[in-house]
């Protein structure tokens, strides 16, 4: 209910204008790419002896029922689409169902492009979910911008606003391409120790 | 598929209906002068011969010497198509008349129009940005963006 001569403190003008407040200093913190987390590869896996079996076992079973979130922006999630379906059939991986809440998933399969009107959304569902989290960026798009690179409305790569474990390259990548990043996932897993994340 | 009406006779027919109101026949479409573009709006909504109902599309195009907005009209009754511009010299604030209370789908099309390639819509009940966000500073779809 609107009040004669009251302005109400939100009104639709005034959330247009904080939407594209919160747009422009998205913007100019994310010029510069998030650094990857990639130092487990090819780092000698230092471990607490004790730890060890601890950490195979908490592993073992992270990596084996990872929760991913259902989330496409453009047209590389119909190659996600296809990943979970019948044909490639993604439940091989102990991962049978997409989450619609980022509260209970564990893995972003950012697919498609995402434009400075969505980055904030994108940047708020990662912060939403729970630790421990992993990001795959899929197709060229979520990778460098693709071929949208130097548009005015484009994130140029997704690590400008998240960090990002693993890249999975093509216009779109094939499922296989996406299984195989899920795969990487799993060895990035597998080497992480519960005593350090 | 729709039919799509003979230019010529529908402009010899509004230049007898409303006289001054078309510019120019271009092949496929009727030039109509930007000031009378709501009269003849409503003629062929209204009158029982056209009975345009349905605005299918409506987009600009930058010639750089002018603006042009097209509107591609649809009569569900009749099955007939046509198409209308209009034309906007002004590169500082194009104004061309808001067709959203004759047709409703004019709403959204307007609005992008005007975010992208800044054409003011006279009329528009709600004239914002729709696809980029506010505060966003230019047209990008103008031919000097950038
Ligand atoms: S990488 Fe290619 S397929 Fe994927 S979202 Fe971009 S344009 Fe679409």
């Amino acid at each position: 209910m609107e009040i004669e001569g009251h302005e109400p403190a939100l009104s639709a003008w005034n959330i247009d204008v904080l939407e594209g407040k919160r747009i422009e200093e998205l913007r100019v913190a994310s010029q510069q790419p998030i650094a990857d987390p990639d130092n487990w590869l090819g780092a000698e896996l230092r471990r607490n002896i004790l730890l060890t079996t601890v950490d195979y076992a908490v592993n073992w079973a992270r990596s084996r029922s990872i929760f991913p979130l259902m989330f496409g922006l453009a047209c590389c999630a119909f190659e996600m689409i296809a990943t979970a379906a019948s044909r490639f059939d993604i439940a091989r991986f102990g991962m049978d169902i997409f989450r619609w809440s980022p509260r209970q998933a564990d893995l972003m399969i950012v697919a498609g492009t995402i434009t400075w009107k969505m980055a904030p959304a994108v940047k708020l569902i990662y912060e939403q979910m729970a630790e421990p989290k992993w990001v795959i960026a899929m197709g060229a798009c979520a990778i460098s911008g693709g071929t949208f690179r130097e548009s005015y409305s484009v994130v140029p790569g997704l690590n400008r606003i998240v960090p990002v474990d693993v890249y999975v390259p093509g216009c779109p990548p094939r499922p296989e391409g996406l299984i195989h990043g899920i795969r990487l996932i799993h060895r990035k897993i597998m080497s992480e120790s519960i005593g350090k994340r | 598929m729709t039919v799509s009406l003979d230019c010529e006779q529908v402009a010899k027919r509004l230049s007898q209906e409303l006289p001054g109101s078309v510019v120019t026949v271009e092949k496929p479409a009727i030039v109509i002068r930007t000031e009378r573009l709501r009269e003849v709006a409503e003629f062929l909504r209204g009158n029982p011969d056209f009975e345009f109902n349905y605005l299918a599309n409506l987009t600009a195009v930058d010639y750089l010497d002018y603006f042009e907005v097209v509107y591609h009209l649809v009569s569900l009754t009749h099955n007939y198509s046509l198409v209308l511009k209009v034309r906007c010299y002004d590169r500082v604030k194009p104004t061309v008349p808001s067709v959203v209370d004759i047709w409703r789908a004019a709403d959204f099309q307007e609005r992008e129009v005007y975010d992208l390639m800044g054409i003011v819509f006279d009329g528009h009940p709600n004239l914002k940005r729709l696809l980029l966000w506010e505060g966003f500073v230019g047209h990008p779809l103008r031919k000097d963006y950038l």
